[in-house]
């Protein structure tokens, strides 16, 4: 039991050292930003987990709460800004958090009664009704605008003024730790067992003298907060909240990061939130196909990997610990090679099509990689025609390598466990 | 005079038309084991049900400990000291044997929806559900997903996860249904060992299991209790026989 709590003192120290030193590697403006949004996008996908992994609830509106604390947050800025009252900026995310637990409080009284189906279709109702909302009490919300903000209210304090991102990067870094602790903790605790419980069988947890409802409703109450504190940082990081921000579409994102990043394990949303913002932000800087891309991703994961990256991560935990990781490499790098054959054909024909359709200037040409592709000429797409069935097939031929290498390593290792 | 652990007035269950329960009325002491038996469609299952609370009941009144407990709902139902198993295993498959049971303890220890204790810290929590563990023989399945526990194996950390809450009065739904012989001798142990000072009320078609655990027997014929008394004089009651004995012995 010690033993297990200094590790895991250990664990959160190195994390902390991890998020302190991070912009020394990553210093360039552009990247001190993602940086920024990946915490954000973090701690919003660990807190959809809460529902979705951990208490089985899909919900498609999570982004009410994160839009709502952003708002809150946003508005005691500008109250702040006004001399109205003050308020430490470096706690303004709370306000965000206790908005989107008040929220999630309240709404989730109405959405909790149900579980599965009638839940997801509930939510996606009120993550409507108040993204309409949004747009229409424009005193609040700021109609399209928005409501622009300004981070730099409290002044300087110990010579922090959240002007420099570097400042506001540390700010989001310690709140995103905060909340993943907190998080993790709620798992530790006799309501996040039940949570689990409750996703399992709802039916059951009512014979050992739970309310399943009051289990889903304090869950959501809770996520809500951390959904809250994630828009409240949003808040402080952008300047500026719009009705986007607790649209159906930020709702959507959400479950695309959870779900990639695996939604079995704590730390899958993790993952997700990271990959997602990085392909948002990176991708969409060097094709106009990102969001293609994108969604191509998504579909190969939960058809290849349903429990997302977390789930492929844990399944070659015992491989890495029997120290036999060397016996999959030959396989592993044979079929990566093939693959991106079969990706960079792939990526080449997309852009081609893309390049083609939107293009009407004389020339069609563009660089791929270092390599011009011309659309107009029909070698070029013989040619990479060509490649993305060459390796397509290789693929396909190496999956059985890997297969046969898998399973050799499995049935040895199991071997091994029975010894 | 102390009140009957469980007592049944006139209750009557219908859905819609079709009424299963015409009026049931039964007295169970505190202390005695009680078995249910019936043809199948008499309405054993149905009758466990209402007194859980899973279903309403249509009329008539349900008193736990002289207490009313008709139309509550089953959870507030268990935290006045009735727990149930269910006759097609009702368990928590991703959580592990140790985790159903821990779960189970967690409500009478009082930890209710707390998230501002440690699981893994409360001593008597561990403790508990680690006897049970232990009860229910599953030392060595502790750590495995329930869900991927044999047929048996799962029957019996159903009976775990019901008696796990201490509760007084215990209602098993055919707790040996599917088990061959050796199974089933294992499971009358271990109910008679867990149940020892409690209430017992059991629905089961094995008659050696009957006979083996229960004071006292009723029998339910179409909704209906036509006998209750001692095995004894369950056995040489003639509308028993005609009912339901005599069309299973061959």
């Amino acid at each position: 039991m010690n033993a297990l709590a200094s590790r895991r003192i250990i664990f959160w120290a190195a994390a902390l050292l991890f998020f302190a030193l991070l912009p020394l590697v990553f210093s360039q403006g552009f990247a001190l930003s993602m940086l920024s949004q990946m915490g954000i996008a973090i701690i919003f996908a660990l807190s959809y987990n809460m529902l979705l992994g951990q208490t089985g609830l899909l919900s498609f509106g999570h982004a009410v709460y994160f839009g709502l604390g952003a708002f809150f947050c946003a508005h005691a800025l500008n109250l702040v800004g006004a001399g109205k009252f003050w308020f430490p900026v470096t706690l303004m995310p709370l306000v965000g958090g206790f908005a989107g637990m008040f929220f999630g409080l309240v709404l989730g009284f109405v959405t909790t009664r149900r579980a599965g189906t009638p839940f997801a279709m509930i939510s996606l109702g009120i993550a409507e009704m108040v993204a309409a909302s949004a747009l229409m009490f424009t005193g609040f919300f700021g109609g399209e605008g928005g409501i622009a903000t300004d981070r730099t209210v409290g002044g300087k304090i110990l010579g922090i003024s959240y002007g420099p991102q570097i400042q506001v990067y540390y700010l989001i870094a310690g709140w995103c730790l905060l909340s993943i602790i907190g998080m993790f903790a709620i798992t530790q605790t006799p309501l996040g067992r039940m949570a689990n419980a409750v996703r399992d069988n709802p039916e059951r947890a009512k014979f050992i003298g739970y309310n399943p409802t009051r289990v889903r409703w304090l869950m959501m109450t809770l996520a809500g907060f951390f959904a809250g504190v994630g828009g409240g940082l949003a808040a402080i990081n952008y300047e500026i909240v719009t009705a986007e921000t607790l649209g159906v579409m930020a709702s959507g994102n959400v479950v695309l990061m959870a779900f990639i990043g695996g939604i079995g394990h704590f730390w899958g949303p993790i993952i997700g939130a990271v990959l997602v913002t990085l392909l948002q932000s990176a991708l969409s800087n060097y094709t106009q196909a990102w969001l293609l891309y994108f969604g191509l991703f998504f579909l190969v994961i939960i058809m290849f990997s349903p429990g997302g990256i977390a789930n492929l991560v844990t399944l070659h935990k015992p491989v890495w610990q029997a120290r036999r990781f060397k016996r999959l490499v030959p396989a592993y790098s044979l079929s990566g090679a093939a693959g991106l054959v079969m990706l960079l054909a792939f990526f080449a024909l997309i852009e081609m099509i893309y390049h083609f359709e939107a293009r009407e200037a004389a020339s069609k040409a563009f660089s791929f990689f270092g390599v011009m592709l011309d659309p107009a000429q029909t070698t070029f797409w013989i040619g990479t025609l060509v490649m993305f069935a060459a390796g397509m097939a290789m693929f396909y031929a190496t999956t059985r390598v890997v297969k046969r290498a898998w399973n050799e390593l499995t049935a040895e290792l199991q071997i091994k466990g029975a010894v | 005079m102390t009140s009957p652990a469980l007592q049944l007035s006139e209750v009557r269950k219908s859905f819609g038309r079709t009424s299963i329960i015409n009026g049931v009325n039964l007295a169970i002491a505190t202390g005695e084991r009680h078995a249910i038996i019936g043809p199948n469609g008499a309405g054993k299952s149905t009758l466990f049900n209402l007194i859980s609370g899973r279903f309403p009941v249509s009329a008539g009144r349900i008193e736990l400990n002289g207490e009313d407990i008709t139309g509550l709902e089953p959870h507030l139902i268990n935290r006045k000291g009735l727990a149930r198993s269910f006759q097609i295993t009702n368990i928590f498959p991703r959580l592990s044997v140790y985790e159903n049971l821990r779960c189970a303890v967690l409500w009478s220890l009082g930890y209710k929806y707390s998230f501002w204790h440690r699981i893994g810290a409360l001593r008597e929590v561990r403790d508990r559900a680690d006897e049970i563990v232990e009860r229910i023989g599953m030392k060595v399945r502790r750590d495995r997903p329930a869900g991927v526990l044999t047929y048996a194996e799962q029957r019996a950390l159903e009976i775990g996860v019901t008696i796990a809450g201490g509760a007084d009065v215990i209602l098993l739904d055919e707790p040996t249904a599917g088990m061959s012989r050796s199974e089933t001798g294992e499971a009358v142990e271990l109910i008679r060992n867990v149940t020892v000072g409690k209430t017992l009320v059991m629905v089961e078609h094995d008659m050696s299991v009957v006979f083996d655990l229960a004071d006292r027997i009723s029998v339910l014929v179409y909704g209906e209790v036509i006998a209750s008394g001692a095995p004894k004089e369950i056995l040489g009651n003639k509308a028993v026989q005609e009912a339901y004995l005599g069309t299973e012995q061959h």
